[in-house]
């Protein structure tokens, strides 16, 4: 198969697209595979027979768990590891996400994320209330894998805005459903401010999230928190 | 005061930038990838703490009794004490930072786990680690905040700053800007394993090289029991790395069987009726290990979670389910999974005392690059507990270092260290095959043979090669069988001998093994 890459040694370099024939040796084999196989051929060589340098790219845990190595691929953002090369019978096409400040080539500066998390000041400052249901929408916030699929996705995020997506609403939820009501005012103003007002709703995380969570549920549980029940109570 | 120096952000240094900034200290946390990509999103099954809440009468003394035994008496006793006597509080710390374990009713639950009779494992679901990160993340995040954390991510450890054998600071490479800096104070390093050593072979991640590692060890730095590598006996091999199956699954009623004169032989059940599939993992992984060699005994083993409830799956199994279908593509609830033993966990490492400290002032080391706790074998739940507790060990002892406060400074460029992926690949088979569940003399020496042969060609890749060789050489000299351990031809425990630690150093280029008594158990606390 074809595997094309759009490559730049640095985020100052003009990108280019590189070319690579692969065989697959399995049909188990995902696009972290070929990234691996295609780093151990010394020296690398592209379609053209040019020697170039390995094939810079974030990879940490192969299970999708850790989010290292989220990518655009075939222009969808997914998970190098959990992206099944005979899902792609025409060939690939990988770049790197797009909202985020490129490294080189697939590599990204996910910075803004976790700048974001602290200005939205997401920890605890009281103890957290427990009960079966809130246990159950915390564990569901906190598999959040911080990897930037669904800002990629997001018709509403740019960074820098004050929207600061669902890779915050998420970690958010955790926080709103398990504070006591006296302790919340503050995360609730924010979430608000950055999260409830910038959201247009249209829900193309939902689809993209490759850890799967239910983001809806995650905006039904905070909105109430942090608007229409508040909004009752008047 | 000084900067202290965290090199890896996992559990176990961010446990430490925690315990440090608690006590308004300030650190630098240093970590090649953010905390969310660490390893320790991936533990799964939970975290050991006696805090009795099934109404078993669980107690410490017994999590440490089960601890000490698990690992074949090799663990410090003292520090094994430590960490199971702190471990309720430290579960209740982590329900104050809202962790989301599992609870009925809204009291906790816990579930059984190997080498335990009691429920003492406490969890969310199959993704504790992760559900754990999470909150400790949040936690950090307000110390970041405060700047008492500095985080220092995309950064990896080159070597130590060793003035007149006291390490004074870390030399650190910027994996993007490929800058390097030294980084001046104490160094509390929290590296991981060394799955680098066995690319491909382990179930951790690939981030954990283990070159961190061998470059101290280059630079002096004693390593301890190097040859107890922890075997999990239910795992599979997947693209690129072996895939874990929880020891949550056994725990919640998974069975072990091989087919035998065409009949399913549920072997672990008949060979050890009283915790039969919750055995220890070093006992497993040697019966399958043996069992593999029986004629009568046809395929593979397999993992059969067929009988386990729905609610099972739904309430305390949904990810475990959810990944075997992903990967293996097959459905756990409805056929049995195909397992064998996989290397899993190093319960070698640096060698720490007590306080975490290492056999370099001013150095210390917590979690899975540190030798400490486990012993020969290292118990379910225990790991995330000990990385937990470790990292606060370590903090506490650095903490009491003097010196300045001094800022990071820039250092001429080097070039990034190169392990090249085939020298890589050489390495961990010859080890591999050195370092099987089962293992002899001949096997051993036939890899420190081939090792010979290799021809490293840089820095990193003699590092890497002296750290294989310390690992053969450790499993070598230990002439004994003993947990994880276990040599075919010298088949008996030998206490007299052998109940002590293993010391691998580099000594004028020449690895050297030795033993070390292990402390008594003290009769009162200090």
């Amino acid at each position: 198969m074809r595997i094309e890459i759009l490559r730049r040694a640095s985020g100052e370099e003009k990108a280019r697209w590189q070319r690579f024939s692969y065989e697959p040796a399995s049909e188990a084999e995902t696009v972290a595979t070929a990234l691996t196989r295609l780093n151990e051929r010394e020296p690398l060589r592209d379609e053209e027979g040019r020697e170039v340098p390995p094939i810079r790219w974030d990879c940490s845990c192969l299970q999708k768990k850790c989010g290292a190595c989220a990518m655009v691929v075939n222009g969808r953002p997914r998970l190098a590891c959990e992206a099944l090369l005979t899902d792609y019978p025409k060939g690939l096409r990988l770049e790197p996400l797009r909202k985020f400040p490129v490294v080189a080539d697939l590599v990204v500066d996910r910075s803004v994320l976790f700048e974001n998390l602290e200005k939205l000041r997401l920890w605890l400052e009281a103890e957290p209330a427990r009960t079966d249901a809130a246990v159950e929408t915390a564990y569901e916030a906190s598999r959040c894998l911080q990897c930037g699929c669904c800002l990629e996705v997001c018709p509403n995020f740019a960074p820098g805005g004050p929207f600061a997506g669902m890779a915050a609403a998420v970690p958010m939820t955790r926080l709103l459903v398990q504070l006591p009501s006296s302790e919340r005012k503050e995360l609730a103003a924010l979430y608000r401010g950055h999260i409830y007002e910038g959201c247009g709703k249209s829900l193309a995380c939902r689809e993209i999230c490759p850890a799967g969570i239910d983001v809806e549920a995650m905006l039904v549980s905070s909105n109430a928190i942090a608007v229409w029940k508040r909004l009752n109570r008047r | 005061m000084s900067t202290i120096n965290i090199i890896g952000a996992g559990l176990a240094g961010l446990s430490a930038a925690i315990e440090l900034a608690k006590r308004g200290l300030p650190c630098c946390l240093i970590s090649r990838m953010r905390s969310e990509r660490a390893q320790s999103v991936l533990a799964e099954g939970g975290i050991n703490a006696a805090l009795d809440v099934m109404g078993e009468g669980d107690t410490t003394a017994e999590h440490l009794s089960d601890t000490l035994r698990g690992g074949v008496y090799l663990a410090d006793p003292n520090a094994a004490a430590g960490l199971t006597e702190a471990a309720p509080e430290l579960v209740r710390w982590l329900l104050r930072l809202g962790v989301p374990f599992q609870t009925e009713n809204g009291r906790l639950i816990q579930r059984n786990f190997g080498g335990q009779k009691k429920k003492r494992t406490a969890y969310a679901k199959s993704s504790t680690g992760k559900a754990l990160m999470t909150a400790l993340i949040d936690e950090a995040r307000k110390y970041e905040a405060s700047g008492l954390i500095r985080r220092l991510p995309h950064h990896s450890l080159l070597r130590l700053s060793l003035s007149g054998g006291v390490c004074d600071g870390a030399v650190i490479r910027d994996l993007y800007a490929g800058g390097t800096l030294l980084c001046p104070g104490p160094v509390i390093l929290a590296l991981g394993g060394m799955n680098g050593l066995f690319p491909g072979m382990t179930t951790g991640t690939t981030q954990n090289t283990g070159d961190g590692l061998a470059a101290v060890f280059a630079q002096g730095a004693e390593l301890a029991n190097l040859e107890m590598l922890q075997y999990h006996p239910t795992t599979v091999a997947v693209t690129g790395k072996r895939l874990l199956i929880s020891e949550a699954a056994r725990g919640e009623g998974g069975r072990l069987f091989v087919m035998r004169g065409g009949a399913r032989w549920y072997f672990m059940e008949e060979l050890y009726p009283e915790l039969a599939n919750l055995m220890p993992r070093d006992v497993i992984s040697r019966e399958m290990a043996r069992l593999s060699g029986d004629h009568a005994c046809e395929g593979p083993f397999y993992l059969d979670l067929t009988g386990l409830p729905r609610e099972t799956w739904q309430k305390r199994l949904p990810d475990l389910r959810e990944e075997i279908r992903q990967y293996l593509k097959l459905d756990p609830a409805r056929e049995p999974v195909p397992v064998s033993p996989g290397i899993h966990f190093f319960m070698g490492g640096l060698w720490v005392d007590e306080a975490h400290r290492t056999s370099i002032p001013g150095l210390y080391a917590a979690g899975e690059c540190a030798c400490q706790y486990h012993g020969a074998n290292r118990l379910g739940g225990n790991s995330l507990l000990a990385a937990l507790y470790g990292g606060l060990v370590a903090a506490g002892s650095a903490a009491c270092e003097p010196g300045g406060n001094a800022e990071p400074r820039p250092l001429p460029e080097e070039p990034e260290p190169r392990v090249s992926p085939a020298f890589a690949h050489a390495l961990g088979e010859t080890l591999r095959a050195g370092l099987d569940v089962l293992r002899d003399g001949a096997g051993l020496r036939a890899a420190l043979d081939r090792l010979s042969g290799l021809g490293p060609q840089t820095e990193a890749e003699r590092a890497r090669l002296d750290l294989g060789r310390a690992m053969l050489l450790s499993a070598l000299a230990r002439e004994e069988s003993r947990g994880a351990h276990t040599r075919t031809d010298f088949p008996a425990r030998d206490d007299g001998r052998f109940r002590k630690t293993t010391v691998a150093a580099l000594r004028g280029g020449e690895v050297k093994i030795t033993f070390r008594e292990i402390p008594e158990r003290r009769v009162t606390k200090p």
